[in-house]
């Protein structure tokens, strides 16, 4: 399976996303320009972590209308497979691939840490080697990670599954102290509607190797092999 | 064509919860302004378009700002009146 990795101008986490799908899970992956048409058949696109166009304006704003970006919906609508991680996901929350928006964390802090998040849905392309409710060591390292939407957005996330990751402690439970950066619910990450774009705040990719600290996040790409080829 | 210059001030949301603004007004409590209740930190974007005229001007300005300049999600705006530039 061929993954395209978007490398737009200030993405930094392009190289670890490369580096899980070709070591890690042994699959070929592919740089994408962000000035470029082709997603080069990919099968799978990742929007990996970084500061795309130094988050000017708002972050993930300016990443948006990069020209990948119009292929890349072109491949959302088609009900291809796209992976936002970090400043991905704020991109794809910006591109409207995802509802709601990320925000300055509500302490006003970068956080660098591992934190631990639940899997709250385990029947997605991205998590379907998980058990539900399980606990997962994940590295975060952001400033904009504050997910915010709408009470009736939230309520619709909630009622249709769709929040897939939240922030808990160790035991599994969602608390005040838990949540890294204010967001609403604990929401750590979230699908969309097709069930094909998966956007998160905690690096996976980072998280794929005991030397790393964990290997809790190899599973999510695996997942992705197991539905897409099946 | 005219040419105008228009500015915009973007503010986050009322509601959502100001991080920024809060940090701002606890400093100007520090520093002995008392009587801060309440402050907003946001964007203030100046531009310059051609258009025919200031109401042409504005529209388009409009429309800037609900496709870039400001999040639907979390932010509102006002603009200001075109002025000839």
């Amino acid at each position: 399976m061929k993954f395209g990795i978007v490398t737009f101008p200030g993405s930094n986490c392009d190289y670890d996303a490369y580096h899980a799908v070709t070591e890690v899970l042994g699959e070929e992956a592919v740089y994408l320009w962000h000035k470029d048409h082709d997603l080069q058949g990919s099968d799978v696109i990742i929007l990996p972590g970084g500061f795309s166009y130094g988050d000017y304006l708002r972050v993930g704003a300016i990443a948006r209308f990069s020209p990948i970006m119009e292929e890349v919906a072109a491949h959302v609508k088609a009900g291809g497979p796209v992976l936002g991680i970090c400043n991905g996901f704020q991109i794809a929350c910006e591109a409207g691939l995802l509802p709601g928006a990320l925000l300055r964390n509500a302490h006003l802090q970068f956080v660098s840490d591992a934190v631990r998040i639940r899997v709250e849905n385990t029947e997605t392309m991205f998590t379907d080697l998980y058990e539900r409710g399980e606990v997962l060591r994940i590295p975060v390292a952001h400033g904009d990670g504050r997910f915010v939407a709408t009470e009736e957005t939230l309520n619709r996330l909630e009622g249709e599954g769709r929040v897939v990751f939240r922030y808990v402690d160790a035991a599994g439970n969602v608390s005040p102290s838990s949540n890294p950066n204010g967001s609403e619910r604990s929401i750590a990450g979230i699908i969309n509607d097709s069930g094909n774009v998966l956007g998160l705040m905690p690096h996976p990719e980072r998280a794929c190797s005991p030397l790393l600290g964990s290997s809790d996040g190899v599973r999510l790409l695996e997942s992705i092999l197991t539905k897409v080829a099946a | 064509m005219a040419k105008f210059r228009i500015a915009v001030h973007i503010t986050p949301r009322k509601g959502l919860l100001d991080p920024q603004g809060n940090a701002v007004k606890s400093a100007l409590q520090t520093l002995g302004f008392k009587n801060v209740k309440d402050v907003h930190v946001g964007r203030y974007v100046i531009l310059e378009t051609d258009a025919y005229d200031a109401i042409e001007a504005e529209e388009n300005v409009t429309d800037m700002c609900r496709k870039l300049l400001a999040n639907p999600v979390t932010e509102d705006f006002e603009i200001e009146s075109a002025v000839h530039a």
